[in-house]
């Protein structure tokens, strides 16, 4: 992965020597990627400008029409309160694409200088912070989200912190892994006989090193990011009313399915599974370019 | 590693409850006589200790003590892990091993594919997808999984069809694609090679020889998976209105139920750590490589 490899003189090392544009190019031919990236831009133009082409206002209510069947009118029907579902699921989006990629991004720079820290000093600190990460791992991402929000209390940054804290050390073991391969080449020898200090040696000599394996596991951590937004939104501890947000809309509406009141949950339910499916395409795309 | 395993466990999930206590004597210091203005260490030293004892403390909201509550919770939650798990590790392991054997065929594709894709999906939304569709339109299932009172076996089992299947889809997905991935490794080995030179009729290369290497990684999945399905059942339990321990922990978590929610806690950490033990023990059963006590 690195640009200095000479151990494997494949023809599969000689085309990682390529340039970022060449890893952009293999990503314009690989259709996992654009059909995965063209669902994303929908949904990320939808938070943007959703507001300007909905058709109603997500948060008017209208007790008149409440529950009304897709019609022309409103194509994907009303919810209990007689707010337009469509407009609802396209402004929707808004929320969990601001706060799933917030958390990424945490986890990706507190993971990234964690494993770079572990991968490089190795011995003591290694060994410590390394238990550490792995208790951490353990325990599942929901647990610790309602053990940190009943102490915290409800809020975006709770849910961002929360999620970005227990993915990062999932990114710093692949980094970590990434930096112990990277740290026995020569360009570090060199760089350590410069007497550059440690900081420098590791963030920037090796870290421009790391780049792929990182960039891979942030897109990948991307759709977990959303999976646990939308499940943390639904259980009622993340994204709070009146947004409305898909995962939350779902938690609000399930209650009368039975009823036959598809229309209130279904669409939600499809616009999550898209975004989260979109990502992971795109997250594939993005590994096979950069592991081709 | 079988140790370990088992002694960082109980050691994390102590130090998440110190967590919610701290800020809950901050907060309502004055209100609990409960024992709770101790320092923190006593405190922590003298509910471990009630706990190994089977004392799990009294439920703030419900006055009367958590032990019967987080043990009827626990016995629910395993009818329903054990549904999902009985369906998905041979399916799983089925599909990963069909997909391995048509390697880039249309099946293989179908599978990986279909298999990555409802991986990824939030259990609430497949499980909303799967009510709509078995539940409203085709009414096949119930849609609720709380079963009338003295339900007999089958009639419980009927009920938990439902909810077992969301469990049942994020999981197919890792277990078939682990499964896979092992098969093709060892397909590509020199001792299937071997075997298929030494004039081994297909069938016996796969089973004897194929089969016993591919499924050991697979075996370690499926035991890592046990801490997601405990995330998972928190979510599936609360949709599906079931009285596990993963909506038990839900309430305790809304209702600020403190002691509720740590027993539930601790108990789901002891299960986890269990399930790892024989996992670690299931695998060196299998791999004669690694025999228990050699590395220590």
């Amino acid at each position: 992965m690195s640009a200095v490899q000479t151990s494997s003189p494949t023809p599969d090392g000689m085309r990682r020597r390529g340039p970022l544009t060449e890893v952009f190019f293999s990503l314009l031919r690989s259709r996992t990627f654009l059909v995965g990236f063209a669902i994303v831009l929908f949904w990320v133009a939808c938070a943007l400008f959703g507001e300007h082409f909905a058709p109603y206002d997500p948060l008017a209510d209208d007790i008149i029409n409440a529950l009304a069947p897709p019609s022309s009118e409103h194509w994907f029907g009303t919810d209990q309160i007689g707010r337009d579902v469509f407009s609802r699921v396209i402004v929707g989006s808004r929320d969990i694409l601001t706060v799933a990629p917030l958390a990424t991004l945490l986890a990706t720079v507190a993971g990234t200088a964690l494993g770079l820290v572990t991968g490089y000093f190795r011995g003591l600190v290694d060994d410590v912070v390394s238990r550490i990460l792995e208790a951490f791992m353990a325990i599942p991402v929901v647990i610790v989200a309602l053990l940190a929000i009943v102490a915290l209390g409800t809020s975006k940054t709770t849910v961002i912190v929360v999620i970005g804290l227990s993915f990062a050390p999932i990114i710093a073991r692949t980094v970590r892994s990434a930096v112990l391969a990277e740290r026995e080449l020569d360009y570090v020898a060199a760089a350590q006989l410069r007497h550059e200090s440690a900081l420098h040696t590791m963030f920037v000599e090796i870290l421009p090193n790391v780049i792929p394996p990182i960039l891979v596991e942030t897109t990948v951590r991307l759709g977990y990011a959303i999976f646990a937004v939308a499940t943390l939104s639904f259980m009622g501890f993340g994204i709070q009313p009146p947004s409305p947000d898909w995962g939350l809309s779902i938690s609000n509406n399930y209650g009368m399915i039975g009823g036959g009141f598809w229309w209130t949950v279904l669409f939600d339910a499809l616009a999550i599974a898209s975004l989260v499916i979109g990502v992971n395409l795109a997250a594939d795309g993005v590994h096979g370019a950069l592991n081709d | 590693m079988v140790f370990l395993g088992g002694q960082v466990l109980p050691g994390n999930v102590g130090r998440a409850i110190l967590g919610p206590f701290a800020d809950q004597r901050a907060v309502d210091a004055l209100n609990h006589t409960l024992g709770v203005d101790r320092p923190l260490l006593t405190q922590y030293w003298s509910w471990i200790s009630n706990f190994v004892q089977g004392d799990m403390g009294t439920s703030y909201i419900f006055r009367s003590p958590v032990a019967p509550f987080v043990i009827d919770a626990l016995g629910n939650s395993m009818k329903l892990a054990a549904v999902a798990f009985v369906l998905v590790v041979p399916i799983g392991i089925l599909g990963g091993v069909v997909a391995a054997l048509n390697l880039n065929r249309p099946l293989d594709r179908i599978i990986s594919l279909g298999g990555l894709s409802v991986t990824v999906l939030p259990e609430f939304v497949t499980g909303i997808i799967l009510i709509l569709i078995f539940g409203v339109w085709l009414r096949w299932l119930p849609i609720s999984a709380a079963w009338p009172r003295d339900a007999g076996f089958f009639t419980q089992l009927y009920y938990l069809i439902l909810p077992s299947l969301p469990l049942f889809l994020v999981l197919f997905g890792y277990i078939a694609r682990m499964a896979r991935s092992g098969m093709i490794e060892a397909l590509d080995s020199d001792y299937t090679r071997t075997a298929v030179l030494k004039g081994l009729p297909w069938r016996t290369v796969i089973w004897r020889h194929v089969l016993r290497n591919a499924l050991l990684p697979t075996i370690t999945v499926i035991a890592t998976q046990t801490g997601y399905l405990i995330g998972g059942l928190v979510v599936i339990e609360t949709l599906f209105r079931y009285q596990g321990i993963g909506s038990l922990i839900f309430t305790a978590a809304r209702g600020k139920d403190f002691p509720m929610l740590e027993s539930g806690i601790l108990t789901i950490g002891i299960v986890y750590a269990v399930a790892t033990l024989v996992a670690d023990f299931l695998y060196s059963v299998l791999n004669p490589r690694i025999r228990l006590g050699s590395d220590q």
